[in-house]
């Protein structure tokens, strides 16, 4: 019995250190000395790693979930005789909820274990160290632009993933099944708010951003510097990414529900 | 590694396409001001009751979208619904004694405008007011009307 609840102490001191650690590692990548002019094509480098290369599964998941919410959607106000209303079902759900979330984990995926990988293994080859030893500060020079390429590219990946997705649903619902062009955009329109569904969906995509990127530089920098940490810290990235997005964003969501 | 130029040619290509998209979605998807301005006409309309009709709902004729619900107010005297529409200028030869009446795009389906061309030979300017209006049918009130009827058969 004691040493049940020891262990459980062992626990959650080790998780009130981990969360301690990982706090002061994004303070201190966030708040370098902010010589910005030279930090900046650093950051443009890494956009291209993280923001552009992933542009390819953004755009092709997108155009995917938009086109399989029309058939979904119309089947199912078909029998209400209400398919007009398909373009703000769409809308809504993407704008609101999947774009974020979706791009979210796919995010984590693709672009966090890249990061985590990459600076996992600069960790295990020290050459994180051996930046150190020539006074370059590998957290100015290979975290933050890493970090800040994450929370740049996040929100642009959402919005090019729920335009797409919009796309998508008028390919499959207008071209396709027939419905009116003029009703999909109009009752679209009738029914999003800028202020309330776009850009609360764009605030979700940012603190996505930040969330995961931050987890996949520490699991990156506070790696097991050997073959298998590698991967297990990439595994870790993936995992906790995922999670950290799902329940980020119902505490998101309850927040914007909520008038905020 | 790719070469610098191309990367920084295509990360701005990326920060591009964010903003289009952020454009296209106010614009094309929450509609952010599409009638509004030069390109279309402001007219006025009186209605006893409106329903569920909301603003940017279409304005047609003869089913033709031609328009959008641009305001709905109440008259503070009349207590009745002032709805401002913006028309297309193409439309600008609408008879002066043209209605107006609210219908409902299927059972469950959105209120939208439709306005009936009359015979007048002025036309309604810019800041018109149509008066000659059908309010919206409420389901509810149909039903009650018609339980009421069957009712009252029965004695």
């Amino acid at each position: 019995m004691i040493t049940w609840i020891e262990s459980l102490g062992r626990i959650g001191l080790l998780f009130c250190e981990r969360a301690g650690v990982s706090g002061l590692f994004l303070l201190r990548t966030v708040f370098r000395r902010p010589r910005i002019m030279r930090l900046f094509p650093l950051i443009v480098e890494q956009i291209y790693a993280v923001g552009v290369l992933s542009i390819i599964i953004i755009v092709v998941s997108g155009l995917f979930i938009g086109m399989v919410l029309a058939l979904q959607g119309y089947n199912i106000l078909e029998r209400f005789g209400a398919v007009e209303q398909l373009g703000q079902l769409v809308a809504l759900s993407v704008v609101r909820e999947l774009g974020p979330v979706i791009g979210g984990l796919l995010f984590a995926g693709r672009a966090g274990s890249s990061l985590t990988a990459e600076i996992g293994l600069m960790q295990a080859t020290e050459q994180l160290a051996s930046m150190e030893m020539m006074a370059v500060d590998p957290l100015w020079r290979v975290i933050a632009p890493r970090f800040w390429a994450g929370v740049v590219s996040m929100p642009i990946l959402i919005a090019i993933f729920c335009i797409i997705a919009v796309f998508g649903s008028y390919l499959v619902g207008v071209e396709w099944l027939g419905v009116d062009a003029g009703q999909f955009w109009s009752n679209m329109q009738a029914s999003v708010n800028f202020r309330i569904d776009i850009i609360n969906g764009i605030i979700k995509g940012l603190m996505f951003g930040i969330v995961i990127t931050w987890i996949a530089v520490y699991q990156g920098y506070y790696v097991v510097p050997t073959a298998a940490g590698i991967g297990r810290a990439t595994t870790k990235t993936v995992v906790y990414g995922s999670l950290a997005v799902l329940g980020l964003d119902f505490i998101l969501t309850s927040f914007m529900l909520g008038g905020w | 590694m790719v070469n610098k130029r191309i990367i920084e040619l295509l990360v701005g290509l990326f920060m591009l396409a964010g903003i289009i998209a952020m454009f296209v979605l106010a614009l094309k998807v929450s509609g952010l001001s599409m009638y509004s301005g030069h390109g279309s006409f402001h007219v006025d309309a009186i209605f006893d009751n409106i329903g569920d009709l909301k603003v940017r709902a279409p304005v047609t004729i003869a089913g033709v979208r031609v328009g959008e619900v641009g305001s709905i107010d109440i008259d503070n005297r009349t207590f009745k619904a002032t709805v401002g529409m913006r028309i297309d200028k193409k439309q600008d030869k609408l008879p002066a004694d043209t209605t107006a009446k609210i219908l409902t795009a299927g059972i469950i389906g959105a209120n939208y405008i439709e306005l009936i061309p009359g015979y007048a030979e002025s036309n309604l300017k810019e800041g018109g007011l149509i008066t000659d209006t059908q309010p919206a049918i409420i389901l509810e009130t149909l039903i009650g009307q018609l339980i009421y009827k069957l009712g009252g058969d029965k004695k």
